[in-house]
Formats: structure tokens, sequence, C-alpha cells
């Protein structure tokens, strides 16, 4: 190659040049453009949300250019025929302007309520993929932190977003909104007076939100989305298990320009099922709820996916309330509305939040973790996490229950008495499922490591016994395999003399030493396959060279059953 | 010669042309009475055949769940009073006869001997009866006359907390439901507002007077015959649809398009 291709061109080099000599960059990006990350699909998934997010705010701000955040009631004189002359709010007109009346704006609005599906959606997917892996662990604690509040954030603006169009829709939302705000004992009027500025709906609510939805809330995303990126790249991204990967390195692509190419490649992927969806399909159609009345409610009212657990938890909620003193004068605490609206979201948001220091708190893990758990290979954490999944898709499912009831013919009522049972039942069940499928896929990770891989070659021995021939696994597939660590566990184990250690005495020390118990230790080590781990063929008398063994459940004492086996 | 001799004879030959005199009376009818006259005018302008065919035909089909005499029963509730209007409605709907006994009777294709006319004559036996609403004329029920605008904000006042926003239908109690108002006609749709069948509850003319009824099936007519401006309509029912397409559509394709972008081929080893 001769010199004058490997030299940088001068339109570059000049104002890089001018660039580097005044900011001083050029150390800096020479350091971070190689910065090396992990490839795995699963990676991926918190750049849906990442990218859902700046297509949120492009979207958002053409949105805002017609928008008019004002609840003054105005005759709608659109193009839109069946609400010609009906009174409405401004918010309400000025929606319906851009789905009707502006170029590209029902577009616009559809991938503006699109991607913010899809940023919710990502940030879970995202979530679980963290917490399934085990990245939430020592030194990644506070970005999951970020994360969990991240996620809290964006309900507020989906719930503020949802709320601005005025529609008939929204304002059944918003008069959820309102019902739990007043239900908070003692504080509860306060706070719904002071956000509707007086009584429900005042004039003022949908400013209020607008600034919420376009200024404070989306600051703080900003804000949150960069400092989680920032820890991201400075702690470094976790990798799966795998060959030549462990703690102290990271085997991927480059940055520049490997992951950049891929990461490009995905904003525009995920720009294109924006669009797509926006382009095909309809999402909510404001125009047909009509303007919000507080009259009128619809049925088929729903919130966006995202609260429909709250939605769910309301509907299957028995209609308890204590009035204090035995009078609704001297005030009534309405069971029925604070612990749908507070105790599930509660469980998950808190419950997310405190899961690594639990964790820890339970196993005695202090160790750096760099790579990434499969998550068989933590079986109670994967249960919590099926079992805390099933839990939300009951509540969430239930959310649902009157479409449910009405589109598949099943009674209303036994939704809701469905619910109630299932609500509690069903995680149980899936915490004891997952757990038996994870030992299950140890087992078999185990049965792979110590038999190796079926061949599909059936031999038949001298002797007229059959086997099938295994082979050893891929390298690769090995070390992922093999990248397996036993869960710490605490010092449990109680003196001669039946004293447990210290810090396991008492009943919170007596119950975390239960639970370490439980939750640490290796269940199936990989390499002690029932007493295979001697090696293959040799109790059976006759020299092979494969790996073979007669299917993983024959012990190799038993081989005087193989010709009856 | 012997086929048709056959067909004469055949015991229900008789039945047979009983219907197709009726049927002939009935078109005959048709051709003379004024449009927009309700049809048990018959009754009043002394067409005392209708009721007695209806009669008839009452006792054949509906006289074993609601009385021979219409008095009702431990299973079917009585059609006195009730009027023209809804056994024109339930049973152009397909709804009467009930197939089966069930939380409520679901709209189907009518039974075979239904048609406008034995419906008519049901129709003007059971207004004989003891009265009650009577099926609307034509330009009661026209979309064209009636101001959608009105109509919405009507229908959404008295409606969708059952029928939903676009009609779509939605869940009630116990297995009962509001069934969707897609394939209701205007006639059917007035008839409902003045009957209540099943659920729904009676819209008199004193709480909506005929013009916002007109009104009413105007924006409903409208906002159904609407093409969805945005693309699919998901069913009309809401956020449900749309959250499940997120799901399934959206993150989905995003998942496949990571586990192509991030794909490798597998070193031999």
């Amino acid at each position: 190659m001769s010199d004058e291709l490997k030299a940088t061109p001068k339109a570059i080099a000049g104002p890089s040049n001018f660039l580097d000599e005044r900011l001083g960059g050029a150390s800096f990006l020479k350091r971070n453009m190689r910065k090396i990350f992990p490839d795995h699909w699963s990676f991926l998934l918190g750049e849906i949300a990442l990218y859902s997010f700046i297509i949120l705010l492009l979207t958002g701000t053409f949105l805002t250019l017609w928008f008019k955040p004002s609840m003054g009631e105005v005759p709608y004189d659109g193009s839109y025929a069946p609400l010609r002359g009906v009174m409405m709010s401004e918010a309400y007109a000025s929606s319906l302007e851009i789905s009707f009346d502006v170029r590209g704006g029902l577009l616009m609005r559809q991938m503006h309520h699109w991607a913010a599906l899809l940023f919710v959606a990502g940030m879970m997917v995202h979530a679980l993929r963290v917490f399934f892996t085990g990245a939430y662990r020592k030194p990644r604690e506070i970005n999951w932190i970020i994360g969990v509040l991240l996620l809290t954030l964006a309900l507020a603006e989906g719930l503020t977003g949802y709320s601005l169009p005025d529609d008939l829709l929204s304002g059944a939302g918003l008069r959820i909104t309102e019902g739990v705000a007043i239900s908070l004992p003692l504080v509860g009027t306060y706070i719904t007076f002071f956000l509707f500025g007086g009584e429900y709906p005042g004039e003022d609510v949908v400013s209020r939100f607008y600034s919420l939805h376009i200024l404070l809330i989306p600051g703080i995303i900003l804000a949150l989305v960069t400092a989680h990126m920032v820890l991201m790249w400075v702690q470094k991204h976790t990798q799966m298990p795998g060959k030549g990967r462990d703690n102290a390195n990271v085997v991927g692509a480059p940055f520049y320009p490997a992951f950049m190419a891929k990461a490009g490649a995905y904003f525009l992927f995920t720009l294109a099922v924006v669009a797509g969806l926006a382009t095909f399909t309809q999402i909510n159609p404001i125009w047909l709820f009509g303007p919000y009345t507080p009259a009128d409610v619809s049925a088929g009212s729903q919130p966006d996916f995202y609260m429909g657990f709250l939605e769910g938890a309301l509907r299957i909620m028995p209609p308890w309330e204590i009035n204090l003193f035995g009078t609704s004068h001297a005030g009534t605490l309405p069971l029925s509305v604070i612990i749908p609206a507070l105790v599930p979201m509660g469980i998950i948001m808190t419950g997310l939040a405190l899961y690594p220091f639990l964790e820890r708190w339970v196993t005695g893990d202090h160790r750096e973790h760099h790579v990434a758990d499969r998550p068989r290979n933590n079986p109670h954490r994967t249960s919590i996490g099926m079992s805390a999944i099933t839990f939300y898709g009951v509540l969430w499912l239930l959310g649902a229950n009157d479409e449910i009831a009405a589109n598949f013919h099943i009674s209303l009522n036994w939704t809701t008495y469905a619910g109630r049972v299932l609500i509690f039942v069903a995680p149980a069940l899936a915490y004891v499922i997952t757990y038996r499928m994870c030992l299950g896929l140890q087992r078999s990770d185990q049965a792979i490591i110590s038999h190796g891989v079926e061949s599909g070659v059936i031999k038949r021995l001298p002797h007229g016994e059959f086997i099938e021939v295994h082979t050893p696994p891929a390298e690769d597939i090995e070390a992922h395999m093999r990248g397996k660590t036993p869960v710490l566990m605490l010092p449990v184990a109680e003196d001669p003399a039946g004293i447990p250690p210290k810090g396991m005495r008492g009943p919170l020390g007596k119950l975390r030493a239960l639970m370490s118990k439980a939750y640490g230790g290796e269940k199936i080590p990989l390499d002690d396959g029932h007493g295979h781990g001697d090696g293959h063929g040799d109790g059976h008398g006759h020299d092979e060279d494969e790996h073979a063994a007669i299917g993983s459940g024959n012990g190799s004492a038993g081989d005087d059953r193989s010709i009856t086996h | 010669m012997t086929r048709i001799t056959a067909w004469r004879r055949h015991p229900l030959a008789r039945y047979a042309v009983l219907i197709l005199a009726l049927a002939l009376v009935g078109m005959v009818y048709a051709a003379f009475v004024q449009v927009g006259k309700p049809a048990d005018a018959a009754l009043a302008a002394g067409k005392v055949d209708d009721v007695a065919e209806g009669k008839s035909l009452f006792i054949q089909h509906c006289g074993s769940c609601h009385g021979m005499s219409a008095q009702g029963t431990g299973t079917a509730p009585t059609l006195i009073g009730v009027g023209a209007a809804a056994v024109d409605f339930q049973m152009s709907t397909g709804r009467m006869p009930a197939a089966a006994p069930g939380p409520q009777a679901p709209r189907k294709p009518p039974a075979n001997w239904v048609n406008e006319t034995t419906t008519r004559q049901i129709a003007a036996y059971v207004q004989s009866l003891g009265g009650g609403p009577q099926v609307p004329g034509h330009e009661q029920v026209d979309p064209a006359m009636g101001d959608a605008g009105k109509g919405g904000e009507l229908f959404r006042a008295n409606c969708i907390q059952c029928h939903n926003w676009a009609g779509a239908g939605g869940a009630l109690t116990q297995g009962k439901y509001a069934p969707n108002l897609n394939s209701s006609t205007p006639t059917q749709i007035y008839e409902a507002m003045i009957t209540g069948p099943q659920a729904m509850p009676v819209f008199n003319d004193t709480t909506i007077t005929p013009e916002e009824k007109r009104s009413m099936i105007a924006y409903i007519t409208q906002v159904r015959e609407q093409r969805d401006p945005g693309g699919f309509g998901l069913g009309r029912i809401g956020p449900v649809t749309e959250g499940l397409v997120a799901f399934v559509v959206g993150i989905a394709a995003l998942v496949l398009a990571a586990i192509w972008i991030t794909a490798k081929k597998r070193q031999k080893s």
C-alpha cells in the first residue's frame, strides 16, 4: 500500500488538528474509540429504549409546534366531520388538528405513541436481561438503581403524556389518578387540590402536565440516561461466559468501527419498526373517543400497557374500606384504592431497587462480577424473577379482563374471581416450575460436560450391545458452560457445640442463614455426574476411543445390565 | 309429472301453499303500503289476518318459552306490552327464536322460517296483546337526516359505557355483554333504544327524542363506515391490542434484528 493511501486526507486532518489543538480531545478519543464491547443479542435490548427515547424527543418536538396545552372550551371546526360543532378543550382541538389538518401530523403522533410503548417495553426487557444474568451485581448496583429510577420516570412520563390530548380515554385515566391521589390518608385532599388547582378536573391540569411532560421529566430522564451510559462506559459492559473470557478482561469488538456500525444499524432498525407501526397500525385514535367530560366514560377504557398492572390490581381488589369510628364523616380509608394503587407498584419497584443488596446480604458475595450468569446457574434468582413476572403478568392480564370477557365469551365475574386466586397461586407455581427447570437445565449441562453431545451415530459392540457415540462438545460451548460459578453461601455451619456463627443468631440471623443455605451453594456440579466423572468406557471393559455412554441415567457400575437394558 | 304429483301430495305441501299465499299477500301488501308507515299499521288498518297468522306462528315457534298467550313462563318473560318494535328487533337480528338458554341470546342468522312477513305477523300479534313501541319508519331512522355531531355527544353520554366509543361492544356482568353495533341496521338501533332488549335499558322518547335518536344513528353509522385514518384499526378496542402489538410485533421484530446483527459464524472446533 502506498503512503498516499495511508495518510489522512487534508480535509479531515486540517479540521481535526484545529479541534485537537484547542480542545485536546485526541488522546481521549484514541483511548475510547477502541473501547471493547462484548457481543450478544440481548445486550442490544437496552438500546431499544435509548433509540425510542431519541425518536420521542424528535417527534415530541414536532407535536409541540401545534399542540395548545389549554383547557379553554372552543367549538370544533376542523376537518373531522363527526365532531364538527362539538365543544371541546383547545388541547383536544389542537390534537385533532395535528391528526387531520397538519401534514404528516398523524404519522408523527402515531410514531410518538408507538415509540413511547417501545420505550417502556424496551426498558422492561432490558431490565429483565440485566436481572436474569446478574449484571446488576457489584460494581453495577448504582447503575441498576438509575435504571429503576428511569423506569419509574418513564411511567410518570407516559401517564402525563397520555393525559395531554384531553380526550375521553385520557380523561378516564386522569380520573383514576385523581382517585388514587385523593384516597391517600390525611394528605389526599390537599394533594388533589394542589395537582388540579381546585376541584377535579379544573382548568389547569393539562398545562401542568404539559410542563412536566415536555420539560421536567424528559430533562431528568436525559440526565439519568447520560449517567447510565457513562457508568456503563466506565465500568465496561458485562460479557457472557465463554472461551477466554473472565472477570479481568472484555472480549468483543471495538466501539469504532464495529460496535458503532451495529449501534447505528440498530437505531435504524428501531426507527423502521416505529415508523412502520405508525404507518400501518392505528394507535390512540382520539377522534373516536371524543372530548373529555367528567360525566362520560366508555367501555374498554384502558391505560397504555405499562399501567395495565395497576388497572388490573384495581379491578380484582375487593371493595374494602374502613370508616373511622364507624362513620364516613370522620374519614374513610379506601383500601380498595390504596392497596391496588400502591402495593403492587411498591413490591415491584422497591423489590427491583433492593434486589442487588438483598442478594448480597443473603449470599455474602462482595466480589466484583463482570461475567454474566446464565439464568439456570442461579436457580433461586431466576425463580424469583419469573415469579415477579407472573405476579406482574396476572395483574396486567386482569387489567384487560373486560376485553377478555367480551372477546372470549367468559363471564366477567369469573375473570375477577380467577384473578384473586391466581395473583397468589400463579407466582408460587411459577417459582417451583422455574426452579425445577433451572435444575433440569443444569443437569443437561452436566450431562454434556461429562458425557458429550449425542452424535446420532449408533454403534453395535462385539457382544451385541448398542451404544450411541457421544462426541465432546465444541470448545466454545464447553467454555460457555464452564463459566458457571457456584453461588456464594454465608458460613452457616454450626460449630461442634451447636452454636451458629456470629451474625447467624437471633431470628433475623437464623432467617438469613436459612435463606443463604437455600439460595447459595452448588446444586448440580458440572463435573460430578453421578460417578461418571472418572471417565467413560473404562467401566465397560472394552476399549473405545469415542466418549461413549448408554444414556445419562445408566451408571458406570451398571454395565452388566447392558444387554437387557 | 309424477314428481310434481308427489310434491303436491307431500304432507308439507299445504303449509308451503299457505306460506306462498301469505308471502304473496305480504308482497301485494308491501307494494301498497306507504313508505314510513309502521308495520303494525296493518292492525290499525283492520288487517286482522296478520294478527291471526302471527298468533299461529307464535304458538308454533315462541309459545313453548313465552307461554301460549305470551303471558311468560319461568324461562322467558311475558311479551304483553313489549310492542311490535321488540319483536322486530329480536327476530330480525336472529336473537329470537333463541338457540339455547344462556346469559344472553347472541345475534345470529335468523331461522329459515323467519322473514319480513312472519316477523311482521308475529309483531302484529304481540302488538295486539297490549300495545307498546312500534316499528319506526324509514324517515325516523334515516342517518342522512341526523346531526352526527349532536348525536356523538348523546352517544358518548348514553351508550359508550357499555358499547365502547366506537360501538365495538364490551363486557357486562355474569357473561352478559353489550354487542358491537357494526351489523345493526338503523332500524334495529332505533328499536333497541325504545325497547331495551336483554341487559339494555329503555331510552324512551322523553329521555331522548326521536330526532336525537336519529342523530345518534347518524353518528354510529358515520363512525363505523369510516376508514381508519391511522392504518389498521386493531379492533378499535383501545390500548389492549396496542400493547399486544407493541410486544408481539415491535419488540419481537427488534429482538430478531438484534439476533441478526450480532450473529456470528460458529468457529469450527
